[in-house]
């Protein structure tokens, strides 16, 4: 699956990495703990978080993830956008649930 | 061995915002190095969970990166209340950390077992009132 995909399953909105939704992605993890993500998530390339903070984005960058997916409508602050743009990880929103979008994705192919 | 790159970084207790920034720096310069991605991810999960422990428990300190060309030694050294039982505090899952802390997405307890996992080596020195010092190495062999 592709990051665009991931977009229109979950009509999300593209908050910043509009040039990176041909990559390709074949594992996620769902989470707002990120000690847990941290400790647990191996390989995973998108991460779906309710949490918003600088951290989530450090966090994906230092696991090599590529991409991640805020859920229940929830945007970042402008600066928490601006750090994923310059590490290069794609920011998505959308209106729906972690444990829905999580439902989604799986059902349509995506690995955990 | 002479070939070493050292650095060294502050590691601001005031600002989780920041927190991050060492073990990001570090990362950057091992991946320009050529090191091997597996080994690049080890370090920087182990000295971001060590650099977030010393933001959210022990009001920040300093961080050094000891580069060589087998392996990185990591000194994380704070000034923070320091850790009572240390054998208790490797347990997973065990933490002291406040609520406010959890809703950041932290203080579950994994960070000094996370530590250890992804590194090669890890020794901890703490002095209740005084502060803590782990000290971490990352080989980048087979």
């Amino acid at each position: 699956m592709t990051i665009g995909e991931v977009v229109n399953l979950l009509d999300a909105e593209i908050l910043c990495g509009e040039d990176r939704l041909d990559t390709e992605i074949h594992t996620a993890c769902g989470s707002d703990m990120m000690s847990d993500v941290l400790a647990y998530v191996k390989d995973q390339s998108v991460l779906l978080t309710g949490l918003l903070n600088p951290q989530v984005v450090r966090t994906a960058e230092m696991m090599d993830m590529l991409c991640i997916v805020f859920v229940r409508g929830k945007r970042p602050e402008p600066a928490v956008i601006e750090l994923a743009r310059e590490k290069g990880i794609v920011l998505l929103c959308t209106q729906k649930r972690l444990f829905v979008a999580c439902g989604i994705l799986y059902t349509n192919g995506l690995g955990g | 061995m002479s070939e070493c790159i050292r650095l060294e970084y502050e590691v601001d207790g005031q600002n989780f915002a920041s927190a991050g920034h060492a073990s990001e720096s570090v990362k950057r310069m091992l991946k320009q190095m050529g090191v091997p991605a597996q080994h690049v991810r080890r370090v920087a999960i182990a000295m971001y969970e060590g650099e977030i422990n010393m933001v959210i428990h022990a009001h920040g300190g300093t961080a050094v990166a000891e580069i060589y060309p087998d392996r990185i030694d990591i000194t994380l050294a704070d000034h923070g209340p320091g850790i009572a039982d240390i054998p208790l505090a490797m347990q997973a899952g065990y933490s002291t950390a406040t609520e406010n802390i959890r809703s950041l997405g932290f203080g579950a307890g994994m960070g000094l077992p996370n530590m250890k996992k992804y590194s090669d080596d890890m020794k901890i020195e703490s002095q209740l009132g005084v502060g803590t010092t782990v000290k971490l190495r990352v080989d980048f062999g087979e």
